[in-house]
Order: C-alpha cells, then structure tokens, then sequence
C-alpha cells in the first residue's frame, strides 16, 4: 500500500474533571455542545474537510460513549478501505501495558498502528477544543518551512497570556522557546495543542522519552522541551479564527451562548465547511402557538410550548406551557414541564424537570447551575450548583 | 419468522403535483419538513424487518436515485438483499409484456434471488405508519391468496376519488374493488402475496397480453381467488394531488397526527443532510410551525413548514405555506397559502397569496 501523508492522532482520553458532572459517565471529547454536536465532531469533521482520512483516536476515560459514537466512522466520511478512524485503547503486551500515562505516551504505544502508514508527517490533535482549521494549510506550511515540527499558535489577549502554554518566536516564526503557564508572558502566541510532526522525528523523540525515567510523557512538558533543547526547527503556524477550550462548565455555557449572536464568529452553516455529527434522525421541531421562540438555537425532534429565549436546545427536547428557559443550555431528551423557570443553567442529557420547579440564578454574575445526567427536579427543589 | 420482501411499483403513479411534479416523480416530492413521500414507504418496510427492497421506476426518476443513493439512510446498504433501483432498461428481445409486467418480468431476477417467502407490494402515495408482519400475521391467519390493505377515511376528499374502493364482506373478504365516490373503503395501494403465487400469477397475465397487474391479475380474479382486506387503522393520508399535499401537511401540525406518524419505535428514516441546528433570531416569531433544521428565522411564521435551510429575513410573514429546502425569502416578503419548491427566492417586499382551498405553487428555483 501506498503511504499516507498525514495521519492524525487525537487525544480524545481526557476526564475533564471541570466540566464536573457532565464528565461523569462519558470523556471530555464527547461532552455536547451546539445543539446538535458533541466536542470531537469539531477536530473530526476539521480533518476530513481538510482530507486527512486517516485518524487514530485515542480513547482511556470511560471510552464506551465515544466508542459507540465514533462507530466505523461513516458520520465524519471516515469509513474507509485503507485508512479511516481507527480507535485506539490502551492495551496488554507481552511486555505489560497498563494505561496510557500522558499524551506522549498514548502515542509511543501506538506507533505500530502509525508504522503501518509509515506516513511524512503526523499530525497531533486534541479532543477537547471547538474550532474550525484547515489542517491542509497548516501542513503546506510545515512542509514549505521544512520544520521538524509545526505547532499551531493563536493570538491570545496577552493579560490571558499566562494560562496558556506560550510560544516565543523569532520573526520568520520559528520557535525559540515554550513557556508553560509563564508569569510574565513574553509573547501572546498560545499553543492550541495542534501539532505536526515530521514522522522520524516523532518517533525518535518518543523512543527517547519513553527511556526516561523522570519523564512525564507529555507533549508540552516534555518532548517539544527537547525538541528545542536540540535545537531542532519548530515552526509556530499562526491560525485565525474562533478557538474555545470548553474545558469548564462556564466555558462550555459561553461558547454556546456565543453561537447565538447575530453573525457567530464560529458558522456552523457554512457548506463548504460543515461539522458532520451522528444524526439523531427525528421528525422537524415543532413551535406551538403558545411558544414565544427568540434568539435561540433548536435541533430536531424538539416541541416547543413554552418560551425560549437566547438558549441553545438539543434535539428530542420539549418545553412544556409557560415555562421560560433563559440563557440557557438544554441538551438532548430533556423533558421540561409546566411553569418552570430555568435561568443560566445547563440541563444535561435525559434530565426531567417538573411543573414548577425553579432553576438558576438570573444575576449574570452567577455561577452557572448544572443540572446533572438524567437528574430529576421537583419543583420544591432549587437546583444547586452540582 | 417469515421473510418478505419489499417492491415499491410506481409505474401507475401519475405525475399530479403540478409544479411539483414537473422534474420528479410523486414519490420524490418533498414532504413533511425534511423527508421525501417514498420515505414513508421504505421505513415501513425496514421496521417491518423487509430487507430487500425493489423500485420499480420509470419516468422522472433523476431526483428519487439522487435521494435514495445505496440506501444508506435505511440501513439497506447490504451484502444480502438491501436497495435496488430498477429504472427501464430492457433488453430481453423475447419479451412480450406490457405495462406494470414489464417491471415483474425484467426485473424477475429480483424475485428469484430474495430468500423472502412472501412480496409486499405498495405504491408511495399513501402517507401511514403501518407495520407489516402485522399484514403477514392475519395474511397467514385467515390462509388468504392475496391480502390488500385498506383504510376506512372518516370523510371523503377529492383525492380519494382516484383510488380504488373495497367492497368487504363480513368476514374480510374482498367482493369487489371499484371506483364508488361514496365508498369509504380506501384501497392503499398495498397487497401481501407468497412469492411463488405472484409469479404464476405475473406469467399467467403476460401469457394473456394483460398490462396491469393488480386489476388484471388479482381484482379480474376475485370471484376465484380468497382476496383478504387487512384495516389499517392509524393516521393516513393519500397524497395525489397539490390539494391533497396541502392538506395533508396542514394535518402534521396536530401533535397527535404527528406522534403517531413519527414513533420512536418505528421512525422514519431519511437521507441526513447534517445541517446546523435551526436558528430564531431576536426579531423572530414562530408559531403552531414545523421547522427543519438549517433554517435561519428572522421573520415571522405561522401554521406553516419550513423545510432544511430555509432563510426568512426581518419583516417577512409567512402563513399557512410550505417552503422547501433552501428557499430564501428576503425582508419584509409576505407569503401566504403557498407552497414553494426548492431553492426559490422572494425578493424584499414581494407578496404572494394563494387562495386557502388552491395554494399558490411556485416550482424549483423560482425567483420572484
């Protein structure tokens, strides 16, 4: 078989402990987000518009959800002869195993099924960031610089600067330093955890890193430190356009709200990009007469009798008479009874509200409430942040 | 459990939806929001466990392949059985049938290689939820030859003058199929026969230069044959003309038509077109309206269906009308009783008004 040009690896094992009981029973990547999608249709559908139609996904915390979903990969055009998504759990070998111990490790583990192929360039993805890129430009670019590695920077306002890891660059862009989380930032060039490797290099480095004992085995901490501690050539690939990290409940609540702008910097009707996601397959939303519908979004399968307003509504959802959502997030199969108030909050996936009940805060200075996994609220109760 | 497998012949389905029907057949026209009229069809009979399923086809078939493709979005992209488009192309040089029996006899192959016992045969017009090993289970009950099915219409419109009439005896016999205006006894277009019967059946009416074989080879042979009328008793409508399309979708905005035509146990399936979720502006406002998604709402819309990618601008009213896939109707545009085909624009401040009983139909592409 002919060798690939690009393969993809996306890190798709992390808990996301912040996102707090969303990320109880699924991985970070699979957490919902715009109505419609879940985290890894973003990096999934960004690498088959970008034709890379090799990706592995790597997969440890509470794979099952993600398993199901990712499937053979037709959603994403994935499902390919040679190539395709392939998902990759930690695994026993002769020599032991055990589970995957930081990003670089996950794919030193699995360089067999990159030497299969034996592909020029590797391209490093994480599941966890809402974003629409053209991997295909950012990959003209590492092979233009002839870089050993290119990482992917945005322009971040620099007093956020020091909660990113941070690339210094000379003019032409090449990197001459990373500074983790740096105090005093000395650019505003944040990487966006987006990487391509030229393949000999990666795996040479992995070998090496696999050796050291004092190693975290982690892409930031470790290997692109001794990437630049050789002196090799790493390019920062400056990319413009919308980039969220959902990492937190407040984030994940924003970047949805962010949607609902008049002209969203992130489109997601652009047709010449789309983000492909499992469809869910269920009859047009219904809006009754009774329903005031207002600067929202609203997937299929959804039968609206009350008011929705500025919030962001999965599929299969219904909002039951007099009731008002607000600033809010509803994912899917949510059923929402009469006279509820939901204020700033996120509903997760399959959760009940009854008649009555009251839940958020209004004040915009509020934490956001989330309501929990197939959570129950009576109308006695008043949600609290869980 | 028995096998059956599935033909949908459209060949008797004239082309009657107007401006509708001018670049697609019946069975292409889009319906109900996001779905395609043969997709009722073909869901039924993948719920039914059917897993072969033929298309005999024969004019306008262009857009309902395109639809279609492989079958994918009924999961009948198999190994075994699955989807078969069968347009006409037709060589056998022996071949002496006429009308529907060209389809049997060319595509004879298609019965010969099913493993199914029995063959439901259905037409697309006859929008239902119905499952069909039900049909199989009273078939095989009562030892019929053939069983047809029916539904008892409550009133009787324009649309069901075209369809065919049951006359039934006390114990579901079929004594006669007619066209009685005041017959409420609609046939839908669907009959179960055991495969082996169709084919001595399907022989026997080409040997006899018959061109239509439901009512050569099965109503001609009624005194003869044990016919077996199965009542369909859940939401239905036949779709045979613009009058019946608008009506029939004015009926999806009831909740209980809709629940029972959209079951989760039973969905309808049809080709994803992975849109966005739909949007509602500040400035919208929407109600008693069926809303696909990829629609960007801005004006205001009631008691209508607006199907994938829809753009309504700020000031626009639209009422009572359907507007298909990807039309963009500009400010202040006022529409109302209309029904506009795919990818038509309204310019800003135009109005269109259809009377209530004759919407006004606007085909593909149209700009006003």
């Amino acid at each position: 078989m002919k060798n690939k040009e690009c393969v993809a690896m996306l890190l798709a094992g992390g808990q996301g402990t912040r996102l707090k009981s969303l990320t109880k029973k699924i991985a970070k990547p699979a957490v919902y987000f715009g109505g419609k999608y879940r985290i890894i249709d973003f990096p999934l559908s960004n690498c088959t518009n970008s034709r890379i139609d090799t990706v592995g996904v790597l997969t440890q915390y509470e794979p099952l959800v993600l398993n199901d979903y990712i499937g053979i990969g037709a959603p994403w055009d994935l499902d390919r002869k040679y190539g395709g998504v392939s998902v990759l759990p930690p695994f026993m070998q002769a020599e032991g195993g055990g589970w995957y111990e930081g990003t670089a490790n996950a794919i030193y583990r699995n360089l067999e099924f990159l030497k299969q192929y034996d592909p020029e360039h590797v391209l490093i993805l994480s599941g966890d960031h809402i974003y629409k890129m053209d991997y295909s430009d950012m990959l003209d670019y590492h092979e233009s610089t002839g870089a050993d590695a290119t990482i992917s920077v945005l322009e971040v306002p620099w007093e956020d600067a020091s909660r990113f890891g941070i690339m210094n660059t000379e003019e032409n862009g090449r990197i001459d330093e990373f500074d983790e989380k740096p105090e005093f930032p000395k650019s505003n060039l944040a990487s966006m955890g987006v990487y391509i490797f030229r393949w000999d290099v990666l795996k040479q480095y992995l070998m090496d890193d696999a050796e050291k004992e004092d190693s975290s085995h982690d892409f930031g901490k470790d290997i692109i430190p001794a990437l630049l501690k050789d002196d090799k050539k790493l390019m920062a690939y400056t990319f413009d356009g919308y980039w969220k990290d959902v990492g937190t409940v407040d984030s994940l609540w924003e970047a949805n709200m962010d949607l609902l702008q008049p002209k969203p910097e992130l489109n997601l009707n652009d047709h010449t990009w789309r983000i492909y996601s499992k469809n869910p397959n269920q009859p047009p939303q219904y809006i009754a007469p009774s329903a005031t519908v207002r600067n929202a979004l609203i997937n299929e399968g959804c039968r609206i009798y009350g008011t929705i307003d500025t919030s962001v509504i999965f599929y299969g959802v219904h909002v039951d008479e007099s009731s008002v959502v607000k600033d809010s997030v509803v994912m899917p199969d949510v059923k929402i009874g009469k006279n509820v108030k939901i204020n700033r909050a996120i509903i997760a996936k399959g959760s009940v509200i009854e008649d009555g009940a009251v839940i958020g805060d209004p004040d915009p200075d509020s934490e956001i409430t989330l309501v929990a996994e197939e959570g129950s609220v009576m109308a006695s109760s008043y949600a609290a942040n869980s | 459990m028995d096998q059956i497998a599935g033909i949908i012949n459209l060949d008797h389905e004239q082309d009657l939806l107007d401006e509708l029907t001018y670049f697609r057949c019946g069975a292409a026209v889009p319906f109900a929001g996001r779905y395609r009229m043969i997709d009722f069809t073909i869901s039924n009979m993948t719920n039914s466990r059917i897993e072969s399923v033929a298309v005999f086809a024969r004019r306008k078939y262009r857009s309902l392949m395109d639809h279609l493709e492989q079958g994918k979005a009924w999961d009948l992209d198999r190994k075994r059985g699955g989807l078969f488009i069968l347009p006409p192309d037709w060589n056998d040089p022996t071949d002496i049938s006429r009308g529907d029996l060209q389809h049997f006899h060319n595509n004879i192959d298609f019965l010969r290689r099913t493993l199914a016992e029995y063959i439901l045969v259905s037409g697309s017009q006859h929008i239902c939820n119905i499952n069909f090993q039900d049909v199989l289970k009273e078939h095989k009950d009562v030892n019929a030859d053939v069983t047809v099915i029916y539904k008892k219409v409550d009133e009787l419109y324009p649309e069901h003058q075209m369809a065919h009439k049951l006359d039934i005896d006390e114990e579901n016999r079929v004594t006669s199929v007619n066209n009685d205006h005041t017959n409420t006894n609609v046939y839908m277009d669907m009959y179960l026969i055991k495969k082996d019967y169709l084919y001595e059946l399907v022989e026997e009416c080409i040997a006899h230069g018959c061109s239509h074989f439901f009512l050569d080879g099965i109503k001609a042979k009624i005194p003869n044959l044990h016919v077996h009328a199965y009542e369909y008793e859940g939401v239905h409508a036949l779709v045979n003309s613009v009058e019946s399309y608008y009506r029939a979708s004015a009926k999806l905005l009831d909740v209980d038509e809709r629940d029972e035509l959209f079951r989760d146990e039973a969905p309808i399936l049809t080709k994803v077109k992975n849109e966005a979720p739909a949007k509602y502006a500040a400035s919208s406002n929407v109600n008693n309206t069926l809303v696909a998604n990829g629609c960007i709402i801005e004006g205001h819309v009631e008691d209508s269906i607006l199907f994938r990618g829809v753009k309504v601008g700020e000031g626009a009213v639209i009422k009572n009308s359907i507007i298909m896939q990807r039309c963009e109707i500009e400010s202040n545009a006022v529409l109302e009783n209309v029904i506009l085909d795919k990818d038509c624009s309204i310019s800003e401040s135009r109005t269109l008004i259809g009377a209530p009983e004759k919407p006004f139909v606007l085909p593909k592409r149209k700009t006003m």
